[in-house]
């Protein structure tokens, strides 16, 4: 049985959690617990260690999906989750430019932990405040050959989306390779 | 006495603040994470700044400022005979290699950089000796502090604001492809130029800063404009490979085959 991994990454409640459950074909692994600090008036519970997902492609082969902790203060997770990924995405709330910046410090720290394919996200795309993705590749200072895709986290079809792109980027990947 | 303590406890704001107030005279040196500035002070009034490493006497500030030319540089070093700044300055300026009003410009602008630069180091050691001053031959410029308090707090709150945009000096920049980039209508600064002209996916924001010997903060600030202004992006450095910290390794992709993609694909296009 061989098993690989994709992560997916992003600022506190960019809706990470969602994003996995939407696709996963069992219930999310999530371990969270109560907020105790500031961020309370966001959300109420916290990825602390990660969400876990997965998609059985055969007897052989298993796709896993992990999704980081929410929280700075949790960011040592991150190196030890992004050891051996496929590619990850970055989630980024649409309606929130103020997380935009902490989406970017994501971003270039992912982008320096594996040279692996990566797509954005530009979630929640259903709110009306929504940025759309060619102006969130902009103020995320994106390059111009990165992908910056609509996605509604809740909506199957949506992640279905969002996960091709990225398998397709790391399809080729290996033709360039 | 000499005062000493940790910029942890008294900042450099209050220090330069304290000395200004009491119109002290002598010399502040502050060392820490393998730095190490010091900086003098003439009832209360800066006078002269070095760190350790950036300096290379009045040739040095001079080929800086753009008042002489690298050739130049080397011609005057090779046949200078003093290591005075004040005797080599009398030397160029009978040579008409600059004048006066260049070498003052030219050691003021550089005591502000190493006086600003200061302003954002943030832990370290400092003490203070009373009375203390310059080498005989140095060349001083007495500069006001009270500026340079007001212009140093508000770049302490840009430099926060430049480390939060441009976390790591390692990337390296490359021309954005924008269609509708208009680089021909852009005006640009000599040092921003100097900056252009070492773009390439190969060099690190770092290494071009070091080409120009340029201090950090105004290399992020340049750098912050460009991306801001949409003429450059931050790429992952081409070519051979630095030598990375333990903690920022870039690790390979995992060795995949083309049919295992393709298979993940199938599967989640069949969802």
């Amino acid at each position: 049985m061989q098993t690989v991994k994709v992560v997916v990454t992003g600022p506190f409640n960019a809706g990470k959690t969602e994003f996995i459950s939407s696709i996963s074909e069992i219930d999310v692994v999530s371990t969270e617990q109560k907020i105790t600090d500031g961020s309370r008036v966001v959300k109420g519970r916290t990825t602390v260690a990660m969400d876990f997902g997965r998609i059985t492609v055969d007897n052989d082969l298993v796709l896993y999906l992990f999704g980081t902790p929410g929280q700075k203060r949790f960011d040592f997770m991150w190196d030890i989750l992004s050891e051996g990924m496929l590619g990850f995405v970055v989630l980024v709330d649409s309606a929130r430019p103020e997380t935009f910046r902490e989406a970017k410090m994501l971003l270039d720290r992912f982008r320096r932990y594996s040279a692996t394919p990566f797509v954005i996200a530009a979630n929640k795309q259903d709110v009306q405040d929504a940025w759309l993705p060619e102006d969130m590749r902009i103020a995320l200072r994106a390059s111009s050959d990165a992908k910056v895709l609509s996605c509604v986290a809740t909506d199957r079809d949506s992640v279905k989306g969002v996960l091709l792109e990225l398998l397709y980027s790391i399809l080729e990947s290996i033709a360039e390779g | 006495m000499a005062l000493k303590g940790s910029l942890k406890d008294f900042n450099v704001t209050q220090l330069f603040n304290l000395i200004n107030l009491a119109r002290k005279t002598g010399s502040l040196t502050i060392e820490g994470s393998g730095r190490k500035a010091e900086v003098c002070f003439k009832e209360g009034r800066l006078v002269y700044a070095s760190l350790n490493g950036q300096d290379d006497g009045l040739i040095g500030m001079l080929e800086k400022a753009g008042k002489i030319s690298s050739e130049q540089s080397l011609v005057i070093r090779a046949r200078s005979k003093t290591d005075a700044d004040k005797e080599l300055g009398l030397l160029l300026i009978n040579a008409g290699y600059v004048t006066q009003d260049d070498i003052v410009q030219s050691v003021r602008s550089h005591t502000l950089d190493v006086v600003y630069l200061l302003f954002t180091w943030t832990d370290g050691s400092f003490r203070f000796e009373p009375n203390r001053l310059p080498a005989e031959g140095a060349i001083t410029v007495p500069i006001n502090l009270e500026n340079i308090i007001m212009e140093g707090s508000r770049r302490v709150k840009e430099y926060e604001m430049l480390q939060n945009e441009l976390p790591d000096l390692n990337m390296a920049l490359k021309f954005t492809e924008r269609p509708d980039a208009k680089l021909h209508d852009i005006n640009l600064t000599v040092e921003e130029w100097r900056v252009i002209s070492f773009i390439n996916p190969r060099n690190t924001i770092r290494q071009i800063s070091k080409a120009n010997s340029m201090p950090d903060f105004k290399m992020r600030r340049i750098v912050y404009g460009l991306l801001s202004a949409g003429l450059v992006e931050l790429v992952i450095p081409e070519g051979p490979k630095q030598a990375p910290s333990a903690s920022e390794a870039v690790s390979a992709p995992p060795p995949v085959k083309r049919s295992l993609i393709l298979r993940l694909i199938d599967r989640v296009k069949r969802m």
